[in-house]
């Protein structure tokens, strides 16, 4: 096959993932309008409670039936296979544009946002088994993946095509690989951190009983704001040194591709923005008075710096990296 | 002490109310204001402001990186231009304030790591604590009853802690009905680690642009360039810097070949630079040679030699209204678009009867036709059809008024205009009225060339990789403590507890718990849960 056939078919995968993540979109809609999710997480728990707490004799296998009768799941089931089809696809997307290209497929912008997106899909399909909570983030996830691939499709596409000189360097693999990973994972808990928000207002509301309004329907549909609480800090305590990796091989090449390893160029300083605002996050989390909302709020604003750095930069700001292709 | 001591003591200083304390007097005051100082909401909103004020400079046009751009916003913005200028906003990351707020961060974390580390060194050998009264209300607690003799439980417990390189509190005399057990003390190793490699890589960060320098110079293929203050079009020096910290290294460009893509959608992008050099480490050492690419250096003596970019380099040879060789050489021209079509002046003062000048437009892959709208423009960045458009002008070409002048601009205001013309290589236009000629001699490339030192870029490499080791241990390693009791129940059965606790919440400490509790005697199989 020709270059431009493996483009046109890595461009066939991505809208192919554009239908079947929509569709998966509607399937965690209606799981999240059948309001499932607080009853599922709060049968675990109970579930665990009743295994931790139990004074279960010598032999004696410490269970007790849910009280509940399980919750009806299906939707979520649905949406969770084709986010699963859909990751494929994606991935499947990447690889030929890489056939395509003859290079890792992360060198503009439109190939950065659709290697994320993978790399997001992946690390969240893949931690499904391991966390069943996670499903719960189904609607955000794709939903925000959704928000990337069309402003990937529509505004920075870029044809498959050589690189610029300064960026064939294997720091390339490096960098820009551990950025989109890191990124992936900070992404995924700075959107729990949003949900959290929500969570924790409505228990906070519940107590009160001055609930209404969408916000506590939104709050009411979610696991609890502890899950999520612990979603966010494990997601970006893991992602924040793989981050300070990222920006250090960057500097790195920086230092051979430019002759200095730090010069405040906007994309530098967004990404020490970014890590600046996340060591904050992980800093609130053990300070008291600062727990709770106030981490999740910083946790969002670090997203927004993120995504800031990743878009707004080469779009608003002229520098040594905007030579990506917008 | 359920939470740990780290956790207690920075939690206390936050909660430290002010207006509870006692007057101090002076002494007091200042212990006060270094304890807010090195709390830890105070460093949350250093880190905050550090943030903020990095993103100005992100915004505004910044004099290190580009000292055009801000002089065309200054003249673009009269009234705030200058403002700005005065508040540092084009020079932020050198200005006192941002400066001020890392210098503070850094004495809160000084402030806040020395206590630790002290801490820390004191208590490697330290004991795990007395197990606590009332297991239940630890974040896991198990419990079930055996057969087993409670010193057998307990002796089994101490095996399977030991064995998973838990630090066990010596037993006691007296009662002894439980064994305590701590581990993970690498977490606190690899914050402190982390913390104290923020402050190594400052330090680099700032040995590096006190004693280092920077600067480019153009150099044409065939010419050489010395590494002397005078060589350079632009230098940079840090605040330290003498001329004694120049390497005395010299090197000759023998040949630079700058490649173009020539098809795809990306025709006429670079594909690649190549520059060979030939260089000395010192006047007096052989000469090697290397080959110099972008993402490829050459390092000499410390300092390091990049390609940043490239251009064409016109030569001509001028002869005036006498016959006289009055000029002859290859002068760098500014490229003006991706295709290379580049502008620059030639000046003969020496020619007779009248001073010459030369406006000269290159095209190194010429048009088919000149499009009389935008002049003539290069269809292809390589040499493949090299062109050169001539406008003559005769007169007097204002050097001797004292005025500095762009070397790339005509003053032409005292000049008469003498025709246009356009050559091929090898080609000679004969001035009108008898006042010389001009040859086209031919195309060579030049390379843009940055010469950088930082001598405390290792350091600060050195620390980002012991904070990036240091924070990942510390991510990684949770520190906990497990602790087994056992009560004798009525009759021959022992009731045995188990209980962990994690310093920050950690979901793995059930698994551990469920563990120690398996490798006890007479202990419930416990199942897998099931979601
Ligand atoms: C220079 C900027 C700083 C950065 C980038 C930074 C970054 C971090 C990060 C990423 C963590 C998380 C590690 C973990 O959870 O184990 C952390 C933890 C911590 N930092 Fe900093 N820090 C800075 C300054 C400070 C200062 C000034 C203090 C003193 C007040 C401080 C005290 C602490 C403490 C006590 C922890 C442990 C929190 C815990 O127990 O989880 N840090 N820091």
């Amino acid at each position: 096959m020709s270059s431009e056939s493996w483009a046109h078919l890595s461009n066939a995968l991505v809208y192919s993932t554009i239908i079947v993540l929509s569709v998966a979109l509607v399937a965690f809609a209606a799981d999240f309008a059948l309001g499932t999710g607080r009853r599922r997480s709060n049968q675990r728990k109970q579930h665990k409670l009743a295994l931790q707490r139990s004074g279960a004799s010598d032999g004696a296998v410490a269970t007790e039936a849910p009280t509940e009768a399980p919750a009806d799941d299906r939707w979520a089931r649905v949406g969770v296979s084709l986010s699963t089809l859909a990751t494929v696809l994606i991935v499947g997307a990447v690889i030929t544009r890489g056939i395509s290209a003859q290079r890792p497929p992360w060198g503009n912008m439109y190939e950065f946002t659709v290697t994320a997106v993978a790399t997001l899909m992946v690390i969240w399909v893949a931690m499904l088994p391991r966390r069943p909570e996670w499903r719960d983030l189904g609607l955000i996830v794709v939903l925000f993946n959704l928000l990337l691939l069309g402003v990937a499709v529509l505004v920075l596409y870029t044809e498959s095509a050589e690189l610029v000189p300064a960026l064939k360097s294997y720091w390339l693999w490096i960098h820009v690989t551990s950025a989109i990973i890191a990124s992936s994972i900070f992404t995924v808990g700075s959107l729990a951190s949003v949900l959290y928000l929500f969570a924790e207002r409505y228990e906070r509301r519940s107590s009160a009983m001055t609930q209404g309004g969408v916000r506590d329907a939104i709050g009411a549909r979610l696991p609890s704001s502890k899950q999520l609480d612990t979603v966010a800090y494990k997601t970006i305590a893991f992602a924040f040194p793989l981050w300070f990796f990222a920006v250090v091989a960057g500097a790195v090449w920086a230092e051979d591709a430019w002759g200095r390893y730090w010069g405040w160029d906007p994309k530098e300083t967004w990404s020490f923005v970014t890590l600046v605002i996340y060591a904050a996050y992980l800093h609130a989390r053990a300070t008291a008075g600062w727990r709770g909302r106030p981490a999740a709020i910083i946790a969002i604003v670090g997203l927004a710096a993120f995504l800031f750095s990743y878009f707004g930069v080469n779009i608003f700001f002229v520098g040594f990296h905007s030579y990506g292709g917008v | 002490m359920p939470a740990d001591a780290i956790n207690a003591l920075a939690d206390q200083q936050a909660a430290a109310d002010p207006l509870r304390q006692p007057m101090l007097g002076f002494s007091g005051g200042l212990r006060w204001l270094w304890r807010q100082l090195t709390s830890m909401r105070t460093a949350l909103i250093l880190l905050f402001l550090l943030a903020l004020a990095a993103v100005p400079g992100s915004v505004f046009p910044q004099r290190g990186a580009s000292p055009l751009r801000v002089g065309e916003y200054i003249q673009d913005h009269p009234t705030a231009g200058p403002l700005l200028d005065r508040l540092g906003l084009f020079d932020v990351y050198a200005a006192s304030w941002f400066a001020a707020i890392y210098l503070l961060l850094m004495v809160s974390l000084t402030g806040c790591i020395v206590p630790r580390c002290v801490h820390y060194a004191r208590n490697l050998r330290s004991v795990p604590p007395a197990t606590p009264r009332n297991l239940s209300r630890m974040p896991e607690h198990r419990s079930f009853t055996t057969s087993a003799p409670p010193t057998e439980v307990l002796v089994a417990a101490g095996t399977a802690l030991r064995g998973t390189r838990f630090r066990l509190r010596p037993a006691e005399s007296g009662a002894q009905d439980s064994v305590a057990a701590e581990k993970g003390y690498l977490h606190e190793l690899g914050n402190l680690v982390f913390h104290v490699s923020l402050l190594v890589l400052l330090v680099g960060v700032a040995w590096g642009s006190w004693f280092g320098y920077h600067g480019t110079v153009v150099v044409v293929e065939g010419e050489g360039f010395a590494n002397t203050l005078t060589q350079y079009d632009d230098f940079t020096p840090g605040r330290g810097f003498s001329t004694s910290l120049l390497a005395p290294f010299s090197f000759t460009l023998d040949s630079f070949d700058a490649t173009f893509l020539a098809e795809g959608p990306r025709r006429g992008q670079p594909d690649g630079f190549t520059a060979d050099v030939t260089y000395r480490e010192t006047p007096d050492s052989d000469p090697k040679t290397q080959r110099i690419e972008v993402n490829k250096p050459l390092a000499v003596d410390g300092a390091k030699v990049f390609l940043l970019g490239s251009g064409y380099a016109p030569a001509f040879t001028v002869r005036d209204g006498e016959g006289d060789v009055v000029y002859s050489g290859a002068i760098p021209a500014l490229p003006q678009d991706p295709s290379f079509t580049s502008n620059t002046v030639v000046k003969v003062p020496d020619a007779q009867p009248e001073q010459l000048g030369f406006n000269v437009t290159v095209t190194p892959t010429a048009p088919d036709q000149v499009d009389p709208s935008t002049g003539p423009r290069s269809v292809f960045p390589e040499m493949d059809d090299p062109r050169v458009y001539l406008g003559a002008w005769g007169g007097d070409l204002g050097l001797d008024s004292g005025v500095p002048q762009n070397v790339y601009q005509l003053d032409t205001s005292a000049m008469e205009q003498l025709g246009r013309k356009d050559l091929a290589v090898g080609e000679t236009w004969k001035l009108p009225d008898g006042r010389g000629s001009i040859t086209f001699d031919g195309l060579s490339q030049f390379a843009n060339i940055q010469v950088a030192h930082d001598p405390g870029r290792w350091l600060a490499l050195l620390a980002a990789v012991a904070a990036i080791v240091g924070i990942s241990m510390s991510l990684v390693v949770r520190r906990r403590r497990v602790w087994v009791r056992v009560t004798p129940d009525d009759g021959d059965r022992t009731l045995v507890e188990v209980a962990g606790l994690a310093q920050t919440e950690w979901a793995m400490l059930g698994d551990e718990v469920d563990t120690v509790l398996a490798a006890l005697p007479g202990a419930p199989v416990a199942e897998k849960e099931h979601v």
